[in-house]
């Protein structure tokens, strides 16, 4: 279990978070939903080791830990797939990179098998440049589970893609969170994606950034956005944030002086 | 794309074709002498026909090019990447770096000459100190652009610094990296010939030199037209491996 006690970030004068507090049960998928901007990244930057937080506790597993870095796997918006290696070599890279490296054969059989789940099995050859942004981020996938990590941590991994690939990934991410038993926390500012996706959701505020509501919809997995208990969330989650006035989107960029809410639920940024 | 290729080389000929057919006609029309400045039909002439006699020149020429090259591979590489791993020692370089390349080398060439003698070594050291800068600092520079995010990634993933080396940076710094030496082979000539020219017993410098002095100018230009042949063909092997090597671009 992950556990976030008070941590804290700043940059000069600006303070991203105080008192930040997070906890992430074993085999769970939450998703943390905030305006873009917020210090969703910032939080994740602390989590890895990437920066250091100002102070704070991080608990895996009961241990205290400076970071998770050895723990957690961490897949980004980006899929930061080396255009010199085919996908099967981008997605061998953690398990022939690091002190513990992995048996080779072993490691090509899980690719191979994690590439056949993916619906990649013919394109283990190609590089990069010649398949499909979808088809990258399923490869930025596998590789992320090549960490063989308990724990993973994704960055809006799907908020540069269309919509149906996004959907197509969505599936694949409860199919590997129920196959494997991953712990998932996940960051988005799609409050859709959110609560497709996640067994708990939590609704962050920013400048500081903080949970300033938390949901856990009953419905069971695969959800359909349009069900009254997902609807209801979204109003509430959308209202929540309305009497914050600390929209920035859900779905855009994070300014409150120049968005705001209208009547049917939509959000207007900048006046578009 | 191809129509669009074809379309440069033939302006670019073209250019080259009216400058040779301008030069050609004037010479003949303004009736100039030969020793002042052969037609380039006599200059072509000159080059075939005394292909036996400028050959050995060119290869001694080549040889000094070439391990001009390797030696500046074989120290510009590890400096870079020294410099890459410890921006201490890339502050500490630099100024010398970059002094290397404010001193004129035709001020250098005597002396060098007196050090490595009137063989090969002085024109390969020439050679080197002109290779040397525009490698070293575009390997530098290449190493120097990796993505904040990849390294990241890397970083993640508990790399070594070779593992981060091999697997990430040389790749990502090779584009830059053959700039560098594409520049570097075109220049190299520059140096080679200069050592030649204020000392050898052999090359392409020391051919100009004796034919200047006994008028043959048209053997000049002969010399100048395989020296420039031997840079195109370096540029164009180094392109050529480049594009071998960059399989992904």
């Amino acid at each position: 279990m992950l556990e976030v006690i008070g941590a804290a970030k700043s940059f000069g004068s600006r303070t991203i978070f105080s008192n930040f507090t997070l906890k992430v049960e074993p085999g769970e998928f939450k998703v943390l939903v905030g305006p873009s901007g917020c210090g969703k990244s910032t939080l994740f930057d602390g989590l890895t080791g990437v920066a250091a937080l100002d102070r704070g506790q991080i608990t895996w597993k009961g241990k205290e830990l400076a970071h998770l870095r050895n723990h957690a796997a961490y897949m980004q918006q980006k899929d930061l797939l080396l255009p010199w290696f085919t996908l099967m070599e981008n997605s061998l890279l953690p398990a022939i990179t690091g002190r513990k490296k992995q048996d080779k054969t072993l490691a090509r059989q899980r690719a191979a098998s994690l590439f056949h789940s993916m619906g990649l099995k013919d394109f283990e050859a190609h590089y990069p440049a010649q398949v499909s942004g979808g088809m990258r981020q399923r490869c930025a996938l596998v590789r992320t589970l090549m960490f063989e990590r308990e724990l993973i941590l994704l960055d809006e991994p799907l908020s540069a893609l269309d919509a149906i690939t996004r959907r197509e990934l969505h599936s694949l991410l409860l199919m590997l969170q129920s196959e494997f038993n991953q712990t998932i926390l996940m960051i988005t500012h799609d409050i859709e994606e959110a609560l497709i996706l996640g067994d708990r959701i939590c609704l962050l505020s920013s400048c500081p950034m903080g949970v300033i509501e938390e949901f856990t919809p009953k419905s069971p997995q695969p959800r359909a956005f349009d069900t009254p208990e997902l609807i209801d969330i979204r109003v509430r989650a959308l209202d929540r944030l309305r009497s914050l006035n600390s929209i920035g989107p859900i779905g855009a960029t994070c300014n409150p002086k120049n968005s705001k809410i209208t009547d049917d639920g939509g959000v207007i940024i900048n006046g578009i | 794309m191809g129509s669009d290729r074809f379309k440069t080389n033939t302006i670019a000929m073209g250019i080259a074709l009216c400058f040779i057919v301008i030069w050609e006609m004037g010479v003949k029309l303004m009736d100039v002498p030969v020793f002042i400045l052969p037609p380039p039909s006599d200059i072509a002439l000159t080059a075939l026909v005394k292909a036996p006699v400028i050959w050995p020149h060119a290869l001694t020429t080549l040889a000094e090019i070439v391990m001009g090259i390797c030696l500046a591979l074989a120290t510009a590489v590890p400096l870079a990447i020294f410099m890459f791993a410890n921006p201490g020692l890339e502050r500490g370089v630099t100024p010398f770096l970059v002094a290397s390349q404010a001193v004129p080398v035709f001020a250098l060439a005597p002396l060098l000459v007196v050090w490595f003698g009137y063989g090969m070594g002085s024109k390969v050291f020439i050679a080197w100190i002109i290779i040397f800068f525009p490698i070293a600092v575009t390997l530098l520079s290449g190493l120097k652009s990796c993505d904040r995010e990849f390294r990241v990634l890397f970083s993640l993933m508990g790399a070594s610094f070779f593992q981060k080396l091999r697997l990430l940076y040389w790749p990502w710094a090779l584009p830059e990296f053959f700039s560098g030496l594409r520049v570097g082979v075109t220049v190299a000539t520059i140096g080679a010939i200069i050592g030649e020219w204020v000392g050898s017993q052999k090359g392409l410098g020391y051919l100009m030199i004796q034919s200047n002095a006994r008028l043959q100018t048209e053997l000049v230009f002969a010399a100048i037209l395989w020296l420039t042949a031997m840079g195109l063909g370096l540029w164009i092997l180094v392109g050529y491996i480049e594009k071998k090597v960059i399989r992904w671009k």
